[in-house]
């Protein structure tokens, strides 16, 4: 119907576009994780033939990962938290999918608008508002501390001072993550709108439930570093986005952080590869 | 005996007291008050916050918790002591990079897309497969991943590119094509290949059916895409700060980034304020347009099916 090369042609630009700037980009952070630095300079000195990799900042990364070493305190933290924000959106998260998608009739298309609104309020404000909120004199904290909750999280041992949350609790990082992700989490459990399921991503996720909803918001939590920096801001909840940000930011060593980015990708393969084989399928068999 | 006779009473009025409750949350045949008042304790607690962020953007002093009367002061003051959002040049400057390249993304990523997804969608050839996976490939990467390989990117291979507008508009454009792609591609599967062999049929020569047929039935699905593109540039955080330069390249994100690490203002929830009612303003003018567009086709879905479909 049309000329062979018409949609190989098509895609061209597209696929030109991501490998230079997707596929490539990629290859850089393997050469400089392979590479060595200059002693001098301190500056990173990619190696982009296979043959010239040093291996030894992925092993010096690794080291450092084992019991007792520096990233091993942040690696079991960023997992702690990860999988208690996970838990915390699926214990909210389900029985609100469940609600509105079973019994809410009249209000369905109400809640619907609600759940939805989130995602259209940025991320950063959204976090900005519980510093709003949990700041000296804020409405949170009197709320909280009004019903006895801060001291009850107190005695608990959650917050370690039931008059600061915003500094190095990991209480309000878990918060934070939660209340940041969670709406990515529930609108898939929704099978959101019959309708044009088509219309985005997350969707096709649907089908597969709760996994496919604690994958969406798994990925990313892994690699934030900016919620607990403006929750918290204290080296003593920073979480592996954070060691990177430092490695790039703060400190001389982008190896370094080239070499965790390198490893973090790697553990979050598995993952990454599921929810591409959904979008795949999903978006192949959408009906009219 | 006597004993035990006395305290019965209090015991039976306890347990009515639990059981009452237990009915009231666990009558199977009811309405299912528990999981009613998950769900609205939920949205309540998923707003309020966002709408006490906008109240203090209109508090009449400096405080973000303790509110002193309505003021506009913190969006239109000309007052050099107060970083007012639409005078101070470094929010105003904000406002202007985050518009710029929400704009340009939009000019640049929704074209390529469309043509990475007619032709993913019709190419059957060697590369296809591979291509496909490598359009996928960027929805599922990490945020923090995607700043660092552009980062690393450009300080050191492609070190011609200037960090800045430059390279946040390469980024973004990156990371924007293959929601394009998904969207169009759905339009695409769903509309299927009848109507343009019905068009070749009639002797439409293959330019025509691709102006005439195809272009228009794509165009809801390219104008969704072009809204979620422009909200998704606008929110975002991640790549906008990993290839900026400094002072002069930092978005709304990045301003309200800076200000919760040092001391946010008035100002600082004005400015997200006025990012959330464009974006929000954005969202809804593409649901109209898409509505606009697909009137009268047949399984067509209510409004809110359509607003519920731009979620991400």
């Amino acid at each position: 119907m049309y000329p062979r090369w018409l949609w190989p042609l098509s895609a061209l630009p597209g696929v030109v576009w991501l490998l230079l700037l997707f596929l490539l980009p990629l290859y850089v952070v393997v050469g400089v994780a392979f590479g060595s630095v200059d002693p001098v300079l301190l500056q990173p000195i990619p190696a982009w033939n296979p043959l010239d990799w040093n291996t030894g900042w992925i092993t010096h990364v690794l080291d450092q990962l084992l019991p007792g070493n520096v990233f091993w305190d942040v690696a079991v933290r960023t997992c702690e938290y990860v999988g208690l924000s996970l838990a915390g959106c699926i214990l909210i998260g389900y029985p609100v999918a469940y609600f509105v998608a079973r019994h809410a009739s009249r209000t369905k298309n109400l809640l619907l608008i609600l759940l939805v609104l989130p995602f259209w309020i940025s991320y950063l404000m959204r976090m900005l508002a519980w510093i709003n909120l949990l700041s000296p004199g804020g409405y949170g904290l009197r709320f909280l501390s009004a019903t006895g909750i801060s001291k009850v999280l107190f005695h608990l041992g959650v917050i370690s001072d039931s008059s600061n949350y915003l500094g190095g609790q990991s209480f309000t990082v878990i918060l934070g993550l939660i209340y940041g992700y969670i709406p990515y989490f529930i609108l898939p459990l929704l099978g959101a709108s019959p309708c044009r399921a088509f219309w985005h991503v997350t969707v096709p996720l649907s089908k597969t439930g709760l996994l496919g909803g604690a994958v969406l918001i798994t990925l990313p939590m892994f690699g934030d570093y900016y919620t607990p920096n403006i929750v918290s801001g204290a080296p003593t909840t920073s979480m592996i986005g954070n060691q990177i940000d430092l490695y790039f930011h703060g400190g001389p060593q982008p190896t370094i952080g080239a070499a965790i980015t390198i490893l973090l990708s790697a553990f979050l393969m598995v993952l990454m590869l599921y929810y591409m084989r959904t979008i795949h399928r999903a978006s192949r068999e959408i009906p009219a | 005996m006597s004993q035990a006779l006395a305290r019965r009473p209090a015991r039976e009025s306890e347990f009515g007291y639990t059981r009452r409750l237990r009915g009231w949350f666990g009558n199977q045949w009811g309405k299912p008050r528990f999981l009613v008042l998950v769900t609205w304790g939920y949205i309540v607690w998923s707003i309020v916050p966002v709408l006490i962020a906008i109240q203090f953007s209109f508090n009449n002093s400096r405080s973000l918790s303790i509110w002193h009367g309505f003021t506009l002061k913190w969006y239109t003051s000309t007052d050099p002591n107060i970083d007012s959002v639409f005078h101070s040049a470094e929010l105003r400057g904000a406002l202007e990079q985050s518009m710029k390249l929400a704009g340009l993304d939009v000019l640049i990523a929704t074209p390529i897309g469309v043509l990475l997804a007619l032709g993913l969608a019709r190419w059957r050839g060697r590369g296809s497969g591979a291509s496909n996976l490598l359009m996928l490939f960027p929805l599922v990467t990490p945020e923090i991943v995607a700043g660092v390989s552009l980062l690393l990117l450009f300080s050191q291979l492609l070190t011609f590119v200037p960090f800045g507008t430059v390279a946040q508009l390469l980024g973004h454009v990156t990371f924007s094509i293959s929601y394009v792609v998904v969207i169009v591609r759905g339009r695409l599967f769903s509309i299927g290949r009848s109507y343009e062999e019905a068009a070749a049929d009639l002797g439409a020569a293959p330019a025509t059916r691709l102006t005439r047929v195809l272009l228009p039935l794509l165009l809801p699905a390219i104008v969704a895409s072009a809204a979620i593109v422009f909200a998704i540039s606008i929110d975002d955080f991640v790549i906008s700060q990993w290839l900026s330069n400094g002072a002069n390249s930092t978005t709304v994100p990045m301003e309200i980034y800076d200000a919760t690490r040092a001391t946010p203002q008035p100002s600082t929830d004005g400015i997200a304020t006025v990012i959330m009612v464009i974006t929000l303003l954005s969202v809804v003018a593409g649901v109209l347009v898409y509505r606009f567009f697909t009137r009268g086709e047949s399984g067509r879905g209510s409004a809110v099916d359509d607003v519920a479909g731009f979620g991400i």
